[in-house]
């Protein structure tokens, strides 16, 4: 290998990302837009659930209970409702997803035993939502009570151990919400790397095919290993700029803490990187049109990292085969090495395994992808 | 080995190319010495791009041997790539790319040196004609332009062996005419020279020409050889009136070997024109034609390769 023969493909390889507008969005536009797409599209369905209220009784208790539903960031309210058949028209057409329902004597029970009982109507046509509300419905409810408990207390004057307040923090502890979105922006990191990364190389070999420079390109003494080098070091970089847009928009924008240190988000990022590209490019040699190229390459990435990494679906709730296949999905390390740093800063120690996981797999990939070129028209 | 044999840079023995069932290069052979110019003349789908892509190392022979500067081409193409230059068929340079950075990109990957990039880069430039718009992107560059800067870009590594497939198609006459002046002074130089072509003129440029077509090799030699050689014997233009009816009567004349249509006139080829010449003119006119003149004229090269071409058709036909 002739590092001189690399540097002429780099230097042209550059030139024409730089000349090709095309390329530049996809390189530099694409990954900010994926971030606040996937980013919002995950938080918004954890927040602002629409809610309509039926308070058979109208007290102040009552009332004060609706309030505190109004003034949660994770419901909004729509309206109080006058009877069931508007509760039940308001979840038919989907103006709210949950309908919460005060009896008329909810002040009474509260008092005299000191338990009153609300209703919840849920929507479950989308049941991660539905749960969720659930989830964060009770969790109102339950700031509600320990308020009240802790008013009746004060008014009889008794002491704190009567309560249960294990049960209390249980129920807060559920209702933070940033763990959600905590958890998933790693894994959104890990999803615009891999279709930005495949998407660049896939159109590298196409082009030239496509562009009949191909034929003159391989008439040279370049080497594959040579050519590949020379084609995906500008990649590379321009891969390694997406990866600082995407932890500054994690950490600056979406208030991800990130834990880890950065030589190792740069490492393992080189690593996963790596993997994308050598796919992308196999990709473009073998299919000779950019617009195929970069379908296929759209598909082999996008899919398995979305379905199979643990980013949306936890890997060990899947069936067995399943899990089986997660293993020969590069997303699946790098989504846990991501998570890792982000969230509990874990020592490179810890993350060892996925590591040396995603160094094979990029091994492989380069091996393979430097292979698949052949100089010839055959 | 003889002593042609030794100079020969290209020596193509018994090729053989198969697509399939479709045999595109069938039994090719021939050599060329150094800084000789061949011509690869016939019609579009002959099998001289094939040919040439062989002997690049782009694709593998079938079936025979080549060898290019002495190495074989499907045991060593890359040992080959190093010795020669290409021009494909297509313009492949970068059109996004301008004029001097298109031909530092192919210095590098052929190796040129930092110390003599300068020197290349500068000759290769001139070559073309293009001092002063170094900075041009080629994209903005008209055909004759294009074609010279490819030419310069093939040659920035001094390679012994030349490999131009239709290098001045879709170029207008002056530049032809100059891009083969290049040529010339390139094999003056020692470089051997593959070219080919469809155009028939250009053929009259070349040291030696091969007629290719259907995959066959059918004449060599130089062009006044294929000339005298081929068609055995003297060539009759017949102008006048209404001519394409007359091929039918004119074939059966006593002493005519061959008639074709060449625009609006018929070439006839006679064993003696002395002879034949008033004798045809007296028949068509007693057939009824009228205005008709005719007269005695050297061949051209596309009388040979009609003639040679047919007359090869013929051959397989009567094996067939």
């Amino acid at each position: 290998m002739r590092w001189r023969r690399v540097k002429a493909i780099l230097v042209k390889e550059s030139l024409q990302i730089v000349r090709d507008p095309r390329s530049l969005v996809i390189a530099l536009l694409i990954p900010l837009l994926q971030m606040f797409l996937l980013g919002y599209g995950i938080s918004l369905d954890v927040k602002q659930i629409p809610l309509c209220a039926y308070d058979r009784e109208g007290s102040q208790a009552s009332q004060e209970l609706v309030q505190r539903f109004a003034a949660s960031p994770y419901f909004s309210l729509q309206g109080q409702a006058a009877n069931y058949a508007e509760v039940g028209r308001n979840l038919d057409n989907g103006r709210c997803r949950l309908a919460i329902v005060i009896p008329a004597d909810f002040s009474r029970t509260l008092n005299d035993a000191g338990q009153g009982v609300v209703q919840a109507l849920l929507d479950a046509t989308d049941t991660n939502t539905a749960s969720l509300a659930a989830g964060y419905a009770s969790a109102v409810v339950a700031g509600y009570s320990s308020a009240v408990q802790l008013k009746s207390i004060e008014r009889h004057g008794g002491s704190v151990q009567t309560l249960t307040p294990v049960e209390v923090r249980a129920r807060v502890w559920f209702n933070e919400d940033l763990v959600s979105r905590n958890f998933i922006i790693p894994g959104v990191v890990a999803l615009v790397m891999a279709i930005v990364g495949a998407q660049l190389s896939s159109l590298t070999i196409a082009r030239e095919w496509e562009r009949g420079t191909m034929e003159l390109l391989i008439s040279t003494p370049v080497k594959p290993m040579e050519l590949m080098l020379g084609k995906l070091l500008p990649y590379f970089i321009v891969g390694m700029i997406d990866a600082c847009i995407c932890l500054a928009l994690a950490v600056f924008w979406f208030q991800v803490p990130f834990r880890g240190t950065l030589p190792a988000m740069a490492f393992t990022t080189g690593l996963f990187l790596t993997v994308v590209l050598c796919i992308g490019y196999y990709v473009s040699v073998s299919i000779r049109s950019q617009v195929g190229a970069s379908q296929v390459a759209l598909l082999l990435t996008m899919l398995p990292t979305t379905l199979l990494s643990g980013f949306s679906f936890p890997i060990d709730q899947m069936p067995p085969a399943v899990q089986t296949v997660t293993y020969v999905v590069s997303g699946r390390y790098y989504v846990t090495i991501l998570k890792g740093l982000f969230l509990k800063g874990a020592p490179w120690t810890e993350l060892l395994l996925p590591i040396l996981c995603l160094t094979l797999y990029a091994l492989v990939m380069i091996l393979l992808a430097a292979r698949a070129f052949r100089k010839t028209l055959d | 080995m003889t002593a042609n044999a030794v100079a020969a840079q290209i020596v193509v023995d018994a090729l053989v190319k198969r697509f399939g069932d479709f045999v595109a290069v069938n039994g090719v052979s021939f050599e060329v010495a150094r800084g000789e110019v061949m011509g690869f003349i016939g019609p579009n789908g002959a099998g001289k791009s094939t040919l040439i892509r062989i002997l690049c190392g782009l694709l593998r022979p079938s079936a025979g041997r080549a060898l290019v500067a002495g190495i074989d081409v499907a045991q060593d193409p890359e040992g080959v790539r190093r010795r020669i230059g290409y021009m494909s068929q297509k313009f492949s340079l970068y059109n996004d790319m301008s004029v001097v950075e298109n031909l530092r990109f192919f210095g590098g990957v052929y190796g040129v040196s930092r110390v003599d990039m300068p020197d290349r880069l500068r000759f290769a430039v001139d070559m073309a004609g293009l001092t002063g718009r170094e900075d041009a992107l080629v994209a903005t560059l008209a055909g004759g332009w294009k074609q010279r800067l490819a030419l310069g870009a093939a040659i920035l590594h001094r390679p012994a062996i030349l490999f131009l497939d239709e290098p001045t198609s879709g170029v207008d006459p002056s530049s032809r005419r100059r891009f083969w002046e290049l040529i010339h002074a390139l094999a003056q130089d020692g470089v051997s020279v593959l070219v080919s072509t469809h155009y028939m003129d250009e053929a009259e440029y070349c040291d030696r020409i091969a007629l290719v077509n259907h995959g066959r090799l059918i004449a060599l030699g130089t062009p006044l050889e294929l000339k005298q050689r081929s068609l055995g014997g003297e060539l009759l233009a017949i102008e006048g009136e209404r001519l394409g009816d007359a091929m039918a009567s004119l074939q059966s004349a006593p002493g005519v070997r061959d008639v074709a249509m060449f625009g609006s006139a018929l070439h006839v080829l006679v064993d003696e024109a002395a002879l034949r010449l008033p004798e045809l003119e007296q028949r068509l006119t007693a057939a009824g034609w009228t205005n008709v003149r005719a007269r005695r004229i050297d061949p051209s090269l596309e009388d040979s390769f009609v003639h040679l071409v047919s007359s090869s058709a013929a051959q397989a036909g009567a094996a067939a």
